[in-house]
């Protein structure tokens, strides 16, 4: 028989697992193509103001 | 800040949704083409966020509704793809009590995208089983059931008895999310 404080004990690194990796692509630059994006569908909008 | 245009705060939500990106797809340039097709969509759908709600969880929803329907689009080319996974992985990893993120990537890779998905959600997003519930369209219950059954398979593909250690060891080897192929 497994014991259920064991087994959560598995889940919650699991989880820190996940976090970690997660967390690696979350610190990752953003790509310039982003920004660029952003500014063209910004301009997009203010060239085409109709209300 | 002002409570002014959602549009001006997308910026802000740029690396947690490649991060949800990444664990979809698997592959970053893969991960930035949705993550610039939501953008897009969310672009020309802005009149129908409602101002004051969770404008990150509005993004991931529409994030994972254009990465399933792309999906259901080529259906039949990544047809294979399990089975490619499946291989991946052949025998459980041995281990000394620290997991080497190259294992836990590859499981996490094995795991179906439903598992996947409410892995990230709840379990490295920070969204809770009630907001993922309703990002993915699907009760509470199965959004738990989902997130346990993919941290018991996890569990079991990494050969983890209970009460195990096994955290990852080193930072510098973590890549599940961001990992490219090698150029060719």
């Amino acid at each position: 028989m497994v014991k259920d404080d064991d087994r959560s004990q598995v889940m919650k690194q699991i989880d820190a697992n996940l976090r970690k990796v997660y967390q690696e692509t979350l610190e990752q630059e953003i790509p310039e193509r982003f920004q660029q994006l952003l500014e063209r569908l910004k301009e997009r909008d203010s060239g085409d103001d109709r209300g | 800040m002002t409570v002014g245009d959602p549009r001006e705060e997308v910026i802000q939500h740029l690396p947690p949704l490649r991060a949800f990106a990444m664990s979809l797809t698997q592959e970053s340039s893969a991960a930035d083409d949705l993550v610039q097709d939501t953008i897009e969509k969310a672009w020309i759908n802005f009149d129908k966020f409602e101002p004051g709600t969770n404008l990150r969880a509005w993004l991931f929803t529409i994030l994972r509704n254009t990465f399933y329907s792309d999906r259901r689009k080529r259906r039949r080319e990544v047809a294979d793809v399990d089975g490619a996974h499946a291989a991946g992985l052949a025998e459980k990893p041995a281990h000394d009590g620290r997991l080497a993120m190259r294992d836990f990537r590859a499981a996490f890779q094995q795991l179906p995208d439903e598992q996947r998905e409410a892995l990230i959600l709840v379990g490295a997003g920070g969204f809770a089983y009630e907001e993922a519930a309703e990002m993915c369209g699907c009760a509470l219950g199965t959004i738990k059931s989902r997130a346990n059954r993919g941290r018991r398979r996890l569990a079991e593909l990494l050969g983890l008895e209970e009460g195990e250690e096994m955290l990852i060891e080193d930072r510098a080897a973590v890549g599940v999310l961001s990992s490219k192929p090698p150029a060719t």
